[in-house]
């Protein structure tokens, strides 16, 4: 046996197995520990009273933090807000990046000058517009009210009033965000080959009817690319509320990322967080799997 | 001619005044941030309802124009942040390309048992949100002893799934000849991967090394968790501390927005054709 083994290692493909993983090892190993093991941990975790401050005890006790979970009016309102964040933020950003991509796609002299504009506020962290926007909404002394006043409308509560504090969060993200998305568009557009336009010019189709039937079908699969990782990305919402809100008022926009992260590190439960981490994961997985098998469809 | 001139005429006027009002909108935020970090206090909330607002003040209207950022450094360790921010980047991008390029090169390149099995993994690991590990993470980084180090923020972030892939799918592409050429004098594979792959391959090279530095330079939760100790502050968590520093002073928040921007603005304007090179290549690869 060891003969053989010695032998294989000294064959080609013995010699290529060898290499292949001491190129592919260091990756793997990094990823095996900070990623797949803390996965594990988060699953074993979710099952235990696991808090940071008494390291030494870790008891096992079944599902009973998941059935706490189900009694829990903050998850249920923080799973809530970020449904809504989302459910809105998606189809608003994913409408005006196309809207600004088919713009900026126009032969404009000017068109490098607007392309840039409308991307400028991905070059800024989440972190950074969150406080700017924080000064804006203020609602006595705001930009924004002062904007709102000249037109002659009254001052508004914006992240003060537990109504509008996710609608000003939403708002600020979709003016933050699209741009990237309308570069992604701008790309595909500029995919879609010419003559496909020349014929529908032929048959006399407007300008709606080649949006409809040539523009759409060329950005199909741009368009769920898109929708996928808003989607999730919306779905982690965190900096946002952290930074404007603090979760307020009256916990109207705390996040399920938020709330896990309070329990967890906070108030170091970090068993009763590891079960809302493996919810929130399942969840964010459901959603992918949905719209893989949505994809699927439409391409077969 | 001329009735078939005139709504042309107006369609483009219309597309004009609409892109701008447009860009009015993405970039008026930017431009009072610029502005009022040149201005006190007193001035920025005097001249928010009029255009003023929008305007550098007048060298009589302030004691020097950065007076504000004088003050935002003396304030808080801004240059600390800013550097514990730039080595925290910059070692995950150095670590990161060799780690993740040889990763990707075995994959794409050599057989091996379980080879696709790997790859499999690998891939998969892409939808694993960070935010649901955080917890346990930080468990394993303490008791490590690497809370409040460059280690414990830089060495769980090397190996990176979507950067793997990336090169992969480039080295895919690579023509086998000079590989086969280098082989034959007598190269042994590290050689062939370091001497004549790497500097052939720039464009992959900098596009996940731009990839990379967006996505730490803007990281929030991993530093918030991990780097609480003020000398480890990256620029991100120190801007959040600064905010809510008393007395919270508008202009000099301002500036520190305007300083935590520029690296990123570098970034763009610099190496925007490889950033938009990897946009479309995530586009179009999925």
């Amino acid at each position: 046996m060891v003969t053989r083994k010695r032998y294989s290692l000294k064959t080609r493909e013995g010699k290529e197995a060898l290499t292949g993983y001491f190129f592919l090892l260091p990756a793997l190993l990094l990823l095996g520990v900070f990623l797949l093991y803390p996965m594990g941990a988060a699953f074993y975790y979710s099952f235990t009273d696991f808090y940071i401050l008494r390291p030494g005890e870790k008891n096992f006790i079944g599902l009973e933090n998941f059935q706490m979970i189900i009694g829990d009016a903050e998850f249920r309102q923080a799973l809530r807000n970020t449904l809504y964040f989302t459910f809105l933020v998606v189809p608003i950003q994913i409408a005006v990046a196309l809207g600004l991509a088919l713009l900026v796609n126009k032969k404009l002299k000017l068109k490098v000058f607007f392309r840039t504009a409308y991307f400028s506020p991905v070059v800024m962290s989440l972190v950074v517009v969150s406080i700017l926007w924080t000064f804006m909404y203020n609602p006595n002394e705001g930009l924004i009210n002062e904007m709102l006043g000249l037109l002659g409308i009254p001052p508004q509560p914006f992240l003060t009033s537990p109504d509008q504090a996710m609608n000003s969060i939403i708002v600020m993200s979709v003016w933050q965000g699209a741009g990237f998305q309308m570069m992604i568009f701008l790309a595909g557009l500029q995919n879609i080959p010419d003559h496909l336009y020349e014929a529908a010019d032929i048959d006399g189709a407007n300008t709606f009817h080649k949006f409809l039937h040539v523009t759409l079908p060329g950005l199909k699969n741009i368009s769920l690319f898109i929708f996928i990782t808003i989607t999730i990305a919306a779905f982690k919402l965190l900096v946002q509320p952290m930074i404007m809100t603090q979760g307020g008022p009256l916990g109207s926009t705390k996040s399920l990322v938020y709330h896990i992260y309070e329990v967890g590190f906070n108030y170091r439960d970090v068993g009763y967080a590891s079960a809302m981490a493996v919810v929130f994961t399942v969840m964010v997985l459901t959603i992918t799997i949905i719209q893989r098998i949505l994809v699927k469809e439409e391409r077969g | 001619m001329r009735a078939m001139k005139k709504p042309a005429l107006m369609k483009k006027i219309i597309l004009y005044v609409t892109m701008s009002f447009l860009a009015v909108i993405f970039l008026f935020p930017l431009v009072w941030m610029v502005m009022s970090s040149l201005k006190g206090d007193v001035q920025i909330f005097r001249d928010m309802t009029s255009i003023k607002a929008f305007l550098p003040p007048m060298p009589n209207e302030v004691d020097g124009y950065f007076q504000n950022y004088i003050m935002a450094f003396e304030r808080v360790n801004l240059l600390r942040y800013i550097m514990n921010s730039l080595i925290y980047t910059i070692g995950i991008i150095i670590f990161g390309l060799i780690v993740n390029s040889m990763a990707g090169y075995a994959l794409a390149r050599f057989q091996f048992p379980l080879r696709n099995f790997w790859l499999a993994v690998i891939i998969a690991t892409l939808i694993i949100p960070p935010e649901s590990i955080f917890l346990p993470l930080y468990v394993l980084v303490f008791n490590l002893g690497w809370v409040n180090t460059y280690t414990g923020l830089i060495v769980p972030f090397i190996a990176n799934a979507f950067a793997i892939f990336l090169f992969r799918q480039f080295f895919l592409d690579f023509p086998r000849e000079l590989e086969e050429a280098a082989k034959i004098d007598g190269c042994s594979q590290i050689g062939i991967f370091f001497r004549i792959i790497v500097p052939l391959s720039k464009p992959v090279f900098a596009t996940v090394a731009i990839v990379l530095f967006i996505n730490h330079w803007n990281d929030f939760l991993w530093p918030l968790v991990v780097a609480n100790d003020d000398s480890m502050r990256t620029i991100q968590i120190g801007l959040q501390y600064f905010m809510n520093q008393p007395p919270i002073q508008w202009g000099q928040v301002m500036a520190a927005l305007t300083v935590a921007t520029v690296p990123m603005l570098l970034i763009f304007i610099f190496l925007q054709r490889y950033y938009v090179q990897g946009l479309a290549h995530t586009g179009s690869k999925n």
